[in-house]
């Protein structure tokens, strides 16, 4: 697929306004349809397109694999976070009323950050998702070559 | 009235691509109705307002998971095994099926504003979010704030499934980190050239 001129550059133009359009279903989740899973999962379709019509490898150097596995762990403990904020700022976990300095201000805060952490999580689970699946792909291919080079080479030790 | 029909063609529209999707055996075809599936249930949530959950169907169904299964097809092959129908499955199955059917028919009619469910907590979400948390929409305010705790639950859930597959199929443990396994997810062995080719 990497050959094929009018897919890299469609993608090309693309890729940005995905990535622009997952960041506005996140922001604007208050307002209309959407909010963090779906943001998340929009953000990640932006670096899996990449990842497929550009190569694995400027894929993984795009979002590392190490970085994928943080940025999990730092969604959930940023919404864990928010819990304990709220908690330690004088009222129940996950009451975000208090973290403003009126009770919509808090929530809409609270919110925001939320929202964030599940964007955050879900975005990187599923870039992971199918980094884990490619990479076992490519494995896999590079197993059956080596394979057969193997079974070439032991043919032509027999011949 | 319009509204019946767009429902009931969009119902037989699903129910033709699933029957579809049963009798074809080679794997990518199913792949592919599986997607078309979600975005005409996507549409179907559009026309029963529920446009949150359109989008997600959208987005998971018919996005993410089809490239996944994809993934998948090219690991195991895109020829499904032919095997003889199991009779002992196969009452399992129907009789399933039509113990659901029996329940839908218990369930109260769609919409009815008579139900637990609109009566229990919906009516004060609906009418005190506005002044409670302030935010338009009220799903949002439902899922972010009301039912806070639900939502933190889900995101561990994505979270430790994740885990749980990068662990499984990853190859990510401490076996492969040290080398004894070629670890399929590694960054030293991608400059393989020909580990350039992707999916």
């Amino acid at each position: 697929m990497h050959d094929d001129p009018v897919i890299r550059v469609v993608s090309k133009v693309l890729i940005p306004f995905v990535m622009l359009f997952g960041l506005y279903v996140q922001f604007h989740g208050d307002y209309g349809p959407g909010g963090g899973f779906q943001a998340g999962v929009i953000f990640a379709a932006a670096f899996i397109l990449n990842a497929i019509v550009f190569g694995m490898n400027k894929g993984r150097h795009v979002w590392p694999p190490r970085l994928v596995l943080q940025c999990i762990a730092l969604g959930v403990v940023l919404y864990g976070g928010t819990g304990l904020v709220s908690l330690l700022t004088g009222g129940v976990f996950l009451e975000y009323s208090v973290l403003g300095k009126t009770q919509v201000a808090g929530q809409h805060l609270g919110i925001l950050l939320v929202e964030l952490g599940v964007g955050l999580t879900v975005a990187s689970v599923m870039v992971g998702l199918f980094f884990t699946f490619a990479s076992r792909l490519s494995h896999r291919r590079f197993m059956k070559i080596h394979n057969d080079e193997e079974d070439s080479r032991t043919e032509r030790a027999k011949a | 009235m319009s509204e019946f029909f767009l429902n009931a063609i969009l119902m037989i529209f699903l129910a033709f691509i699933a029957i579809m999707a049963i009798r074809q055996n080679r794997l990518f075809g199913v792949v592919m109705l599986s997607g078309a599936y979600s975005l005409v249930a996507a549409t179907w949530f559009v026309v029963a307002d529920a446009v949150d959950v359109a989008f997600t169907e959208a987005a998971v169904g018919a996005g993410v998971s089809t490239v996944l299964a994809l993934g998948t097809l090219s690991l195991v092959g895109v020829e499904e095994k032919k095997r003889p129908i199991e009779p002992f499955a196969l009452v399992i199955a129907l009789g399933t099926g039509l113990l659901l059917l029996l329940a839908v028919l218990d369930m109260p009619s769609y919409g009815l504003a008579t139900t637990p469910v609109q009566l229990h907590v919906g009516p004060h979400y609906l009418l005190e979010s506005e002044r409670e948390i302030g935010v338009p929409n009220v799903v949002t305010s439902v899922l972010a704030s009301y039912r806070g705790f639900d939502t933190f639950g889900e995101t561990v859930v994505v979270f430790t499934a994740a885990i749980g597959v990068f662990l499984i199929i990853g190859g990510w443990t401490r076996a492969a980190r040290s080398g004894q396994e070629t670890p399929p997810v590694n960054e030293k062995r991608s400059n393989h050239p020909q580990e350039k080719s992707d999916a």
